[in-house]
């Protein structure tokens, strides 16, 4: 059988294990928000840095390249709006948060399982699984489409400002082009991504730590394959998505 | 008492346990001995459920842990106590509150006295004024000694050791050594010890397992070790400059 369906499986179990009711809630509340911390709240200076410059380099390319006077120089508040809401920041930041966060969630569980930690646990009768990856599944889709909107608020406010820094277009200019033919529904598809992209993150990327087994080298390629299946399932799991929400 | 009856285990095409079947008596030092690869850990870990026997039974007491469902083994693993090899302390928590940690999980006890408890076991193996520290600033034998109370904070009815002495000195492997024994008579507990350390065997060994080729091989105690005439049993008894000396 195919290694694919063997590791789908084994995924599909350790959710059945995962998703039970935590142990001692007192406990659960404080992990969770120690997960959202670590997870969430981390990740908002990387988040803050790439959304405002991708935000800048999207209005610079739309400003340089409207070159027709039938165009007015709203549409590069307009594309930048667009850009950043349907596309930028549910996908690309849950892609670059599926580096950060997913190798840190892997190299954790599974440093702890190969140096037995996650063995004391079972030894205790404690259900491992859902004490380390249930709370950072629901940390990460309670705060990834916090992180999300913040960063397409940054990125609109890195577009605006690289706009008047260069003077290709006038704040008025490109606030009325944010303000063209918005629908709210654009929030709710994006919001729906993210937490589609949050789940899908932290689940497989518990996932192979979990499942690691070995040492120091195992840990590091867990790691990379958390990393590397998380953004693979995004991907597809983005035009899945798109197709069924925005047609 | 915990009894493995006809314990087989296998990996792939590796057959490493082949028809175990042993006894394990209450308040006593239970030492399964080996060479590396015979299959004692294996063997302990397939007494305490870390792995699946393919066939046999783990009878804890009359309790047949094998056919035990989930809820039935997490009830069962709050009286077994475990030593990891490397202390298995949690990293992210300091010592107080990884000795408070199963007391969080399955008491009901106030902050009080889950501390006094947690005081009492740090006490109990010789450990004061380190409660806050975190586990990368302890030595080799202070994790093991935190692991130990971590291990018996729940009042354990069985006590499981793997390979307590490795990576520490002759000094400090006495120290953990004695702990064990004294704990075992101490509170009457059932306590198994994987090892291959002769100092041990000879020192807290009440009754000695042998494991050989993932058979058992011999059994018997450390007086009767020393008088064996099993071939392979000798091999390893007296495979150091000093074991051999002690038999010249």
């Amino acid at each position: 059988m195919p290694k694919i369906f063997t590791t789908i499986g084994l995924y599909v179990l350790l959710m059945q294990k995962v998703f039970s009711r935590p142990q001692k809630g007192r406990i659960f509340w404080h992990q969770l928000m120690d997960e959202i911390n670590s997870l969430g709240l981390e990740s908002l200076g990387i988040v803050a840095f790439i959304s405002a410059f991708m935000g800048a380099v999207v209005a610079i390319q739309t400003a340089y390249n409207i070159s027709s006077p039938l165009i007015p120089m709203s549409m590069v508040g307009f594309t930048v709006r667009q850009s950043v809401i349907l596309e930028f920041s549910p996908t690309v930041i849950s892609l670059i948060l599926a580096g950060k966060v997913g190798s840190r969630i892997a190299s954790e569980i599974g440093t702890m399982r190969v140096t037995e930690q996650i063995d004391a646990l079972e030894i205790m009768g404690v259900n491992s699984a859902n004490y380390l990856i249930f709370p950072k599944i629901v940390a990460s889709v309670l705060i990834n489409p916090v992180l999300i909107v913040f960063s397409m608020w940054m990125g609109i406010l890195g577009g605006w400002l690289a706009m008047v820094a260069s003077g290709l277009v006038s704040t008025n200019d490109f606030v009325s082009g944010i303000r063209i033919d918005f629908q709210g529904y654009t929030i709710f598809y994006a919001i729906t991504k993210t937490i589609f992209f949050a789940y899908i993150i932290s689940s497989i990327s518990g996932f192979y730590g979990y499942i690691t087994n070995g040492g120091a080298l195992e840990v590091g390629q867990a790691s990379t394959k958390a990393v590397v299946f998380s953004s693979v399932t995004i991907i597809l799991f983005n035009l899945v998505l798109t197709q069924l929400l925005l047609t | 008492m915990i009894e493995a009856r006809n314990i087989n285990k296998t990996f792939g095409e590796h057959h490493v346990l082949k028809d175990v079947s042993c006894v394990f008596d209450k308040g006593k030092t239970n030492l399964i001995i080996g060479q590396s690869g015979s299959g004692k850990t294996v063997l302990m870990k397939c007494l305490v459920g870390l792995f699946e026997i393919d066939s046999g039974m783990v009878i804890y007491d009359d309790r047949n842990f094998s056919t035990m469902n989930f809820n039935q083994r997490k009830t069962l693993r709050q009286e077994i106590g475990m030593l990891f090899q490397g202390g298995a302390l949690f990293d992210s928590m300091n010592v107080e509150q990884n000795v408070m940690f199963p007391l969080n999980m399955f008491t009901a006890q106030s902050l009080q006295e889950k501390l006094d408890r947690v005081n009492f076991v740090l006490n109990r193996v010789n450990l004061d004024n380190v409660s806050h520290l975190m586990p990368s600033e302890l030595s080799g034998g202070m994790r093991k000694r935190v692991a130990i109370a971590r291990a018996i904070a729940m009042n354990p009815q069985y006590l499981f050791c793997d390979e307590p002495n490795s990576g520490l000195d002759p000094h400090t492997s006495g120290v953990i050594d004695h702990l064990i024994r004294e704990i075992t008579e101490e509170y009457g507990i059932t306590t198994i010890v994987n090892t291959h350390d002769m100092n041990s065997v000879l020192s807290i060994g009440d009754s000695v397992a042998f494991i050989f080729e993932g058979k058992l091989w011999w059994k018997g105690d450390k007086e009767t070790i020393l008088h064996s005439d099993n071939p392979e049993l000798n091999d390893f008894v007296f495979g150091t400059e000093l074991t051999s000396r002690l038999k010249r």
